[in-house]
């Protein structure tokens, strides 16, 4: 894989006796027509003053899409046939999201941490949702989180970070094909005892290329023109199939 | 090999698209029906988002009509006549349909309504079709000349017309509503609409089953190529290579589809087409009766059906 070792942020906060110094092995993902999904490698060190302490550290890596709103529907029997009933509405859900860590979520961050920096993929959506959920919207988001697993696009990778000699960090986040372009924030924390100790953000940028860019910005700006060309392919096509074949069985 | 579909913006096998498309293509050149019927619910399967399944499939019917319509037009079984009659109706059923059709979305409930309309129309049309077709069938065994030409209701009409290709000389008024219907349900419900056209034509209108495949393709090319343009222009959904994709497979296959039709005896044909409407019909129904494994569907902010 190739390894852009972008090494950010050596912003020197002297309070802080431990930071992040983070590397991507890809900030740019190009859509290209063959795109069949990406393994990011996120790697990085902890940079210390003083010794190492003794109370071990853990790394929370989180990596999100862009949100987008998205309706969740509940079918209900009616007549004999499952009908969609009811209906919650969430202003903005990550079309991805991937939680990588060095243990069991609950172990290495505390509940109100997590709450307050929005980690669990439960969190993420509600932080971006209603803002007091009912206990029926819930039920929704849990759907949803639900379904989008299934898809594979929120992931839950408790203990896949290898923490070497509480310095070194590594993880691997399958993209999956299926990507939204956008700009996908990801984050790194430390936490000890479950508190989060420090924090990095930096931006994964994911965007079409070539081909692909030019028939997206096409259908978007020039939709009429962009409609003529699909039906005069289509009639070339057609017409190309039946003369092919006209050919081949005089021939 | 896998292939992102940029407007789609998933990533599929190339060669299964081209399969799927070869098949419907077969099925269209056969039957003389756009195939959008089946291609749509495959499209959803493989994980295609239903606005952008819905709007490119029109455009991959526009591709295997045209290859099937010069086909029969060689072999000169297109009633030009007749289709641009029907073509009228259906231009305006469809102008109707959408109207409609976004009434309903206000409402919430088109998906229910696009699947009821499927069950019904497919599993009313495959059982008449179904029953016509073994007896005929069976008449064909007898030995006994098929009973045509009956003077109905159709032939009291004004407004008479002669249709040579077809060897009819009927009013214009039900081919123009046979239009209009086909229009509004197209609409509606996201095919070119020949499944519901040519067992209209056979039985209403007393159309010759050769003429009918080649002048059902003829009106289909006409009402999906607008039904794709008004996809491009007000969703932005129609993804040209996904189309692509589908296209070659499908003119390939409507080329190949259209010779086996022609081998085939008419009622053979028709019983196979009756089959195939009743099974699409059956899974649809399983699918509103059947407790689902998952309550809950997610339909991105977007919108469409």
């Amino acid at each position: 894989m190739l390894r852009l070792g972008f090494l950010l942020c050596l912003l020197a906060l002297p309070l802080k006796a431990e930071e992040v110094v983070l590397g991507l092995s890809s900030d740019k993902v190009a859509i290209t027509a063959t795109f069949e999904g990406l393994e990011i490698l996120v790697f990085g060190a902890v940079k210390r003053e003083g010794p190492i302490p003794e109370t071990p550290l853990d790394v929370v890596i989180t990596v999100a899409g862009p949100s987008l709103p998205v309706t969740v529907w509940r079918k209900d029997r009616r007549f004999g046939i499952w009908v969609n009933t009811d209906e919650v509405r969430l202003d903005a859900a990550p079309t991805f999201y991937a939680v990588a860590t060095t243990g069991p979520l609950d172990g290495v961050l505390s509940a109100t941490e997590d709450l307050r920096h929005r980690i669990s993929i439960r969190h993420a959506i509600r932080a971006v949702g209603a803002a007091g959920m009912t206990e029926e919207a819930r039920r929704f988001a849990e759907a949803l989180i639900r379904i989008r697993q299934a898809q594979n696009a929120y992931q839950m990778l408790e203990n896949t970070v290898s923490f070497d000699e509480q310095t070194l960090f590594r993880t691997e986040i399958r993209l999956p094909a299926n990507l939204t372009e956008g700009s996908y924030p990801t984050r790194i924390f430390l936490t000890r005892e479950g508190r989060v100790v420090s924090q990095f953000e930096t931006v994964i940028d994911v965007h079409k290329v070539g081909l692909e860019r030019w028939l997206f910005t096409l259908s978007r700006e020039r939709p009429l023109i962009y409609g003529l060309m699909s039906l005069a392919i289509a009639i070339a096509a057609g017409w190309g199939a039946s003369a092919a074949f006209r050919v081949l069985r005089q021939g | 090999m896998q292939i992102y579909l940029p407007i789609a913006e998933v990533s599929v096998n190339a060669f299964l698209l081209l399969g799927l498309g070869g098949i419907v293509g077969i099925l269209s050149g056969m039957f003389g029906v756009g195939g959008g019927f089946l291609m749509t619910p495959l499209l959803f399967f493989i994980g295609i988002p239903p606005a952008v399944a819905v709007a490119t499939e029109a455009n991959q019917i526009v591709a295997s009509s045209f290859s099937g319509v010069l086909a029969h037009l060689r072999r000169k079984t297109v009633d030009l006549r007749m289709g641009t009659v029907l073509l009228i109706g259906g231009l305006i059923g469809a102008a109707i349909g959408v109207v409609v059709f976004n009434y309903l979305k206000s409402l919430g409930q088109v998906d229910l309504l696009v699947k009821l309309c499927y069950v019904v129309f497919l599993g009313v049309i495959g059982a008449i079709m179904f029953g016509e077709s073994l007896r005929a069938i069976r008449r064909t065994r007898r030995g006994a000349a098929p009973a045509r030409k009956r003077h109905g209701w159709v032939h009291g009409l004004p407004f008479k017309m002669r249709f040579r290709t077809s060897g009819l000389y009927i009013s214009v008024i039900p081919p123009v509503l046979v239009g209009v219907c086909v229009g509004v349900l197209a609409a509606i419900m996201g095919v070119g609409g020949g499944f519901i056209m040519v067992p209209a034509m056979i039985y209403l209108l007393g159309m010759p089953t050769k003429v009918v495949v080649g002048t059902s393709l003829f009106q289909i090319i006409f009402v999906t190529a607008f039904t794709t343009l008004l996809h491009a222009t007000t969703n932005y959904t129609v993804d040209i290579a996904l189309a692509v994709l589908l296209l070659v497979g499908g003119v390939i296959g409507a080329q190949i589809g259209t010779t086996i039709g022609t081998r085939l005896r008419a009622e053979q044909l028709r019983i196979l087409l009756a089959v195939m409407v009743l099974v699409v019909c059956a899974k649809l129904a399983l699918d509103l009766l059947l407790t689902p494994s998952e309550l809950y569907s997610i339909a991105s902010g977007a919108g469409g059906h």
